[in-house]
């Protein structure tokens, strides 16, 4: 096996034209944070029913999918394919980039953002938010380090050791990230042990989603394609992840429909319960489930199509799933007393309104603007991208 | 009883001077009394340098058979002495406690609760506070400091009564013993700068006041106070008690 070669990316005009898009988003969500604590939340479509909106969709995609995005270099050094290695530095700036973006939606939303420093002095260690500090803190640091393992040649014999920290620790991370909801235990729509694991197939999909798709991007800014072998592999991985994914939603489904005590909720979020029920079966199972994993895992379609489109509908569907859980399983009222019917003028008892405001939208988009440009300006600061071997077609 | 019935019948006077003798008895025991539950209640206060412990557990007995459908005044007085003003705004306003309706499914029974933080012995708000600015003081009330609150509003996502208000706006008119701050989290104190005076929360009162007295607070640790006499008379529930949280604001007869 021949040594790849690795370079920064091409300063080209398409190069400094997507930053600079990406930087007026970037600045966009600057602007929308700082109205959010300017003005007050309620200019969000959050409330005290809805206490957590659009921005934390943005952000929990933003944390899994950072998890996942180093897929292709634990595949690399701890699995031993050595045929992804030439994307394993790509895998670790694009899983550092989105962490950062989703951290940076999670902290501009607090109701306190200048206390940050209090949440990195004051912990509460009995909170799986607070160990979600250190499991996100650290993840950073595992991943430049494991950089540094892959850029230094005399550190490259480590590899695989940091490979599988880091490996054990995204694991980690995401049953972390799961069970802050899953750790909700007064509330039916959340508290379940199946959201860990649930949420670790979804990192696995999302990340791989996105793999493909930056990596697409930042391979077509400097006039080359991802290689193609390498992409069919991941296509194909990322349509059994998203089959997971399916399996265990709809193995939570299922068991919450089995039990009376929740047949209510779930007529809400799978029949009545608009628009999340109709952002369940169009955008969670249709668009994000069935048709990515018919047109990545199918010969039938050409691949240069497919496996974008693919990708980018696993985003979209990623989205509406978290849409659907964070969001829907607030606006579904809790009950206070059972067997009685509430009414008050906090919203008891009935479905919370919630419209995501033009703030959260700018924020969170922000955020994934942020990880996006951060992933490009990497590649073109440090030789992340490998040299084509001459057998791969120029795009 | 033989002995009695031996005893000469007494003169017609007799009742009436008895009579006056028992209310008169009456009427100095209570006089003598009275400077004497003023006293009880001032040695619930606590010095300011006095350290809170667990030698008190504050709590809330509330009679839904007492508390009148349609009476918010508990709320009117919870929202006058901690400064909450409303902005027109009821689905990001700030409610410490609310009068909530309620309608058994099976038999249609209604009637009105006033609900407000249960100031539980486990509460799940300190559990999952990131920076632990929830937190339970040893004499179980439970608070925010808003020091060190982040304003994740990962507790009202934790809390199981819906208890806790996010302050999405600016304040006005703030009372210097209830401080609050946008962009962070609160819910009732249990009026916690009157009972460190040894006085009742502001809603208990208001409650008195109105004659209803369906709002009974005391110590739960204290075997000789009314709050403890009355739960142990009659028997009593706490909200979502499949999670075993032990409140300390419970509800009798429903």
């Amino acid at each position: 096996m021949s040594q790849t070669i690795f370079h920064p990316s091409r300063s080209s005009r398409a190069f400094w034209g997507t930053c600079g898009v990406l930087v007026v988003l970037v600045l966009i969500g600057l602007f929308a944070a700082h109205h959010m604590e300017s003005a007050g939340h309620w200019v969000t479509g959050m409330t005290n029913r809805v206490v957590w909106g659009m921005p934390h969709v943005f952000a929990v995609f933003l944390i899994v999918t950072a998890s996942g995005a180093l897929n292709v270099a634990s595949i690399a050094s701890v699995f031993g394919r050595s045929d992804y290695k030439s994307l394993s530095r790509l895998s670790g700036l694009l899983a550092a980039a989105l962490l950062i973006g989703g951290l940076s939606v999670l902290v501009l939303d607090l109701g306190r953002p200048d206390r940050l420093i209090v949440a990195m002095t004051h912990y509460n260690f009995r909170s799986i938010f607070a160990w979600n500090i250190f499991l996100y803190t650290g993840f950073l640091g595992i991943v430049v380090v494991y950089l540094w393992m892959m850029f230094e040649p005399r550190m490259n014999r480590f590899v695989t050791r940091v490979g599988t920290l880091a490996f054990a620790w995204r694991i980690i991370l995401t049953t972390g990230t799961g069970s802050i909801f899953g750790f909700l235990v007064a509330r039916e729509t959340f508290s379940s042990a199946l959201l860990a694991p649930m949420f670790i197939t979804m990192s696995l999909s999302f990340g791989t989603a996105v793999t493909l798709l930056l990596g697409a991007l930042v391979f077509r800014l400097k006039g080359e394609n991802l290689p193609a072998e390498l992409t069919g592999k991941l296509a194909r991985l990322l349509g059994y992840f998203v089959l997971s994914v399916g399996l265990l939603v709809a193995v939570s489904h299922l068991t919450h429909l089995y039990s009376a005590g929740h047949q209510d909720i779930e007529r809400f979020l799978l029949i009545d319960g608009r628009p999340y029920s109709l952002l369940f079966w169009i955008g969670q199972v249709l668009l994000g489930t069935l048709v990515p994993a018919v047109l990545l895992l199918s010969d039938r379609f050409k691949r240069a199509v497919s496996v974008p489109l693919g990708a980018l509908l696993v985003v979209i569907g990623g989205l509406a799933q978290l849409y659907v859980l964070i969001i829907g399983g607030q606006a579904y009222p809790m009950s206070i007393v059972s067997g009685f019917s509430e009414s008050s003028t906090f919203f008891d008892g009935v479905i919370a309104m919630y419209r995501p405001s033009l703030p959260e939208w700018g924020l969170g988009v922000g955020g994934m603007a942020l990880a996006a440009l951060i992933f490009l300006v990497g590649t073109r600061v440090l030789p992340f991208l490998p040299v084509p071997t001459p057998d791969q077609p120029r795009a | 009883m033989t002995r009695l019935m031996n005893c000469p019948d007494p003169s017609p006077a007799a009742p009436a001077r008895r009579t006056f003798f028992t209310q008169a008895g009456v009427g100095v025991a209570l006089l003598a009394l009275a400077p004497g539950v003023r006293l009880v209640d001032l040695a619930r206060a606590r010095a300011e340098d006095e350290p809170v412990t667990s030698a008190n557990r504050w709590g809330l007995l509330i009679d839904t058979d007492k508390c009148q459908s349609g009476c918010d005044e508990c709320v009117s007085a919870c929202n006058e002495e901690h400064g909450i003003v409303g902005h027109g705004r009821p689905e990001t306003d700030a409610q410490w406690i609310r009068k909530v309706d309620l309608k058994d499914d099976q038999t249609g029974h209604e009637l009105s609760i006033p609900v407000l933080c249960q100031h539980c012995e486990e509460p799940p708000c300190v559990d999952v506070c990131p920076t632990g600015a929830s937190f339970r003081r040893d004499d179980g009330i439970v608070l925010v400091d808003k020091h060190i609150c982040i304003g994740c509003r990962y507790c009202m996502m934790a809390c199981p009564f819906q208890a806790r208000s996010f302050i999405h706006e600016e304040l006005t008119g703030q009372r210097t013993h209830a401080p609050r701050g946008k962009g962070t989290v609160e819910s009732c104190t249990l009026c916690v700068h009157r009972v460190d005076k040894g006085e009742q929360p502001a809603c208990v009162e208001a409650c008195h006041r109105e004659g209803h007295d369906a709002l009974v607070f005391g110590d739960l640790n204290d075997a000789e106070d009314q709050l403890t006499k009355l739960t142990r008379a009659s028997a009593t529930r706490e909200l979502r008690p499949e999670l075993k949280l032990n409140t300390s604001v419970r509800y009798t007869r429903f």
